[in-house]
């Protein structure tokens, strides 16, 4: 592989949840939910993370958007350790790693007109300036009509909902989009439009995505890199066409051998 | 076939005030036969099965005919419907969290099933679901039949669900989207065991969902669903096969396949343009004609009927092959 620069990665992260004290004088165990992650992502590269669920996919979105803090290991944004960085680098990183969540419909609030939003962002990561521009060509970008500002939640579909969430991600100019179970909530002929525009922005902007999912077809349409994570470790990275047809990890098997096809239900090959 | 079907529905109609969320629906699902609903939201696919079940939301209406071990469930008393549902006619809702009573042991829950509709004693129920239980490949059903729902997993909770739907033998068995809410890797044991046990009891399937792939893979017939309308009817082999309809042809094209994947990323898939229109502004004609690539001027003002070749469509998809057999 030539030589690669990743703009977002995981160093060894190791991450444990303590449990509750089963005894007075006995220290509490703890549970390992990850174990020594190496994950990154570089600019203009789309890669996924597929796993059961249970698996630790939310929990490495939690450290991976620095949201939470790693037991051990490092996150490294441009190179630096988002733990230890300064305050202008944490605004930084804050402002350049963005989310999309699953359900567009609970991750928007439904008092709050579209426009008002989009705008949230940049309120909270306290960006100054005229942000009206931006709206637009954030909107442009995702393909929504400029009378959607003026609008509330309900009034759109689930996939319009899931372009809005898009938009929002990207208002503030993130490097980073990470999208958790983006199409999952949404039809089968939206879905494939939201698939298709994820790719387009990958490709225009120059962002680096990080797809999680456990649908693996639709990890394996979108992403040219797939990490298999079961019970908090990489059991399995590579490209995915390689990865579902020669997978050499079980974990992976199963995850394969548990996707339906069209064509594998008509040839009675599926149960 | 001399043997009744399981169920009949003849222009059935359901619809709130003046809206109708299902128009003219009419089907056949032969005794043992399995036949899926394909539609996506807002496609009327779950009234359709609501109103089957007699469970339609209040102001909710359902007109026509529902045939069903000789009687019409369409005019039958709440009384009635509520004697058969779970015993001649169940089902198994998409999310086992809500649908299970969260303060009841799941095991009496099975048993509540067996005890009102056949003259057992409790004690005798609780056997029986024990043994429903055992059937549904569950682990430790003794212990696990003293548990509360929200101590075992999902793929756990819906076998509850599909052991209560099964435990008295219906002729009909209703699945609205039976695994969407569980882990892929759960999906399939669930499906497998729900194609297994409807098979053994001989009873009806009729699998509502979303998803072609898990219609492709249980049903013997097909119905498509768009705005209200069955669009296009037939087996499964023919329809997926060889859709004639464009909102098929459009649903079969957006799935992604292991096998389209290019590897230089450049690869996309088709989508259906548009979204499913809104109950209140239905286009005038066929429903699905503004994302229709194929529509014309007759398509706008004249409602096409499912034809012989089993679509409703003015101009149907040629002989194309999509999927490749």
């Amino acid at each position: 592989m030539s030589e690669r620069r990743p703009l977002l990665a995981m160093q060894q992260v190791t991450q444990a949840y303590s449990l509750p004290r089963t005894a007075l004088f006995s220290p509490p165990g703890s549970f390992t939910v990850l174990e020594n992650i190496d994950f990154d992502v570089c600019a203009g590269e789309a890669v996924g993370l597929v796993g059961e669920s249970g698996a630790g996919k939310t929990t490495l979105t939690r450290i991976l958007t620095g949201m939470e803090r790693p037991q051990s290991g490092h996150v490294l944004f441009d190179g630096t350790d988002i733990w230890s960085a300064d305050q202008t680098q944490r605004a930084n990183f804050r402002r350049s790693v963005q989310m999309v969540l699953q359900n567009p419909r609970s991750s928007l609030d439904p008092r709050m007109r579209v426009g008002t939003a989009l705008l949230e962002p940049m309120r909270s990561l306290r960006i100054e300036g005229d942000h009206v521009k931006r709206l637009h060509e954030v909107l442009d970008q995702v393909g929504l009509d400029r009378s959607a500002l003026e609008r509330f939640p309900h009034e759109f579909s689930g996939g319009q909902l899931q372009r809005i969430a898009i938009a929002r991600a990207l208002m503030p100019n993130p490097r980073v989009l990470v999208a958790d179970e983006p199409v999952s909530a949404l039809d089968v002929s939206i879905q494939a439009q939201v698939l298709n525009l994820l790719k387009d922005l990958v490709r225009d902007l120059n962002l680096g995505l990080v797809f999680i999912a456990h649908d693996l077809s639709v990890v394996a349409y979108t992403t040219s890199r797939v990490s298999v994570i079961a019970s908090g470790r990489i059991v399995e990275v590579g490209q995915p066409v390689e990865l579902f047809t020669r997978p050499s990890a079980p974990q992976t098997k199963n995850l394969v051998d548990a996707v339906l096809t069209v064509e594998s239900g008509l040839s009675g090959t599926a149960l | 076939m001399t043997t009744p079907p399981a169920i009949e529905v003849k222009n059935l109609t359901v619809g709130y005030e003046d809206l109708n969320a299902v128009r003219g629906v009419s089907f056949t699902l032969p005794a043992g036969g399995r036949m899926g609903l394909v539609g996506e939201s807002g496609s009327g696919k779950s009234m359709t099965a609501l109103a089957l079940m007699g469970l339609l939301p209040a102001g909710w209406e359902a007109h026509g005919e529902v045939l069903h071990d000789g009687v019409n469930l369409v005019t039958e008393t709440d009384k009635a419907l509520s004697s058969r549902r779970g015993r001649t006619i169940s089902m198994v809702f998409q999310d086992p969290m809500s649908s299970l009573n969260p303060v009841r042991r799941v095991g009496d829950q099975i048993a509540d099933v067996i005890h009102r509709h056949n003259k057992v004693s409790r004690r005798d129920a609780m056997r029986q679901a024990v043994d429903l239980m055992v059937q549904m490949n569950l682990p430790r059903p003794d212990q696990l039949a003293r548990s509360y729902p929200h101590q075992i997993s999902g793929g756990q909770k819906q076998r509850i669900m599909i052991a209560m739907a099964l435990a008295c033998y219906p002729q009909l068995i209703i699945a609205d989207e039976p695994t969407t809410a569980l882990d892929v890797t759960v999906q399939k044991q669930v499906l497998r065991l729900l194609n297994a046990a409807t098979r053994e009891r001989n009873s009806a399937l009729l699998m509502i969902t979303h998803d072609l792939p898990v219609i492709a893979a249980m049903c013997d017939t097909v119905a498509v669903m768009y705005a209200g309308r069955i669009v296009e009817y037939g087996p499964v082999q023919d329809v997926f096969r060889n859709p004639r309809h464009h909102y098929t042809r459009g649903l079969l094209d957006s799935q992604p396949t292991m096998d389209n994947i290019a590897l230089d990323g450049s690869s996309r898939l088709v989508s259906i343009p548009g979204m499913v229109p809104p109950l209140q502004r239905l286009p005038s004609g066929c429903a699905f004609n503004p994302r229709c690539p194929a529509a014309t001027e007759k398509c706008r003002t004249e409602m096409p009927e499912l034809g012989p070749n089993g679509a409703a469509c003015w101009h149907p998809v040629g002989a194309v092959q999509v999927v490749e057999a």
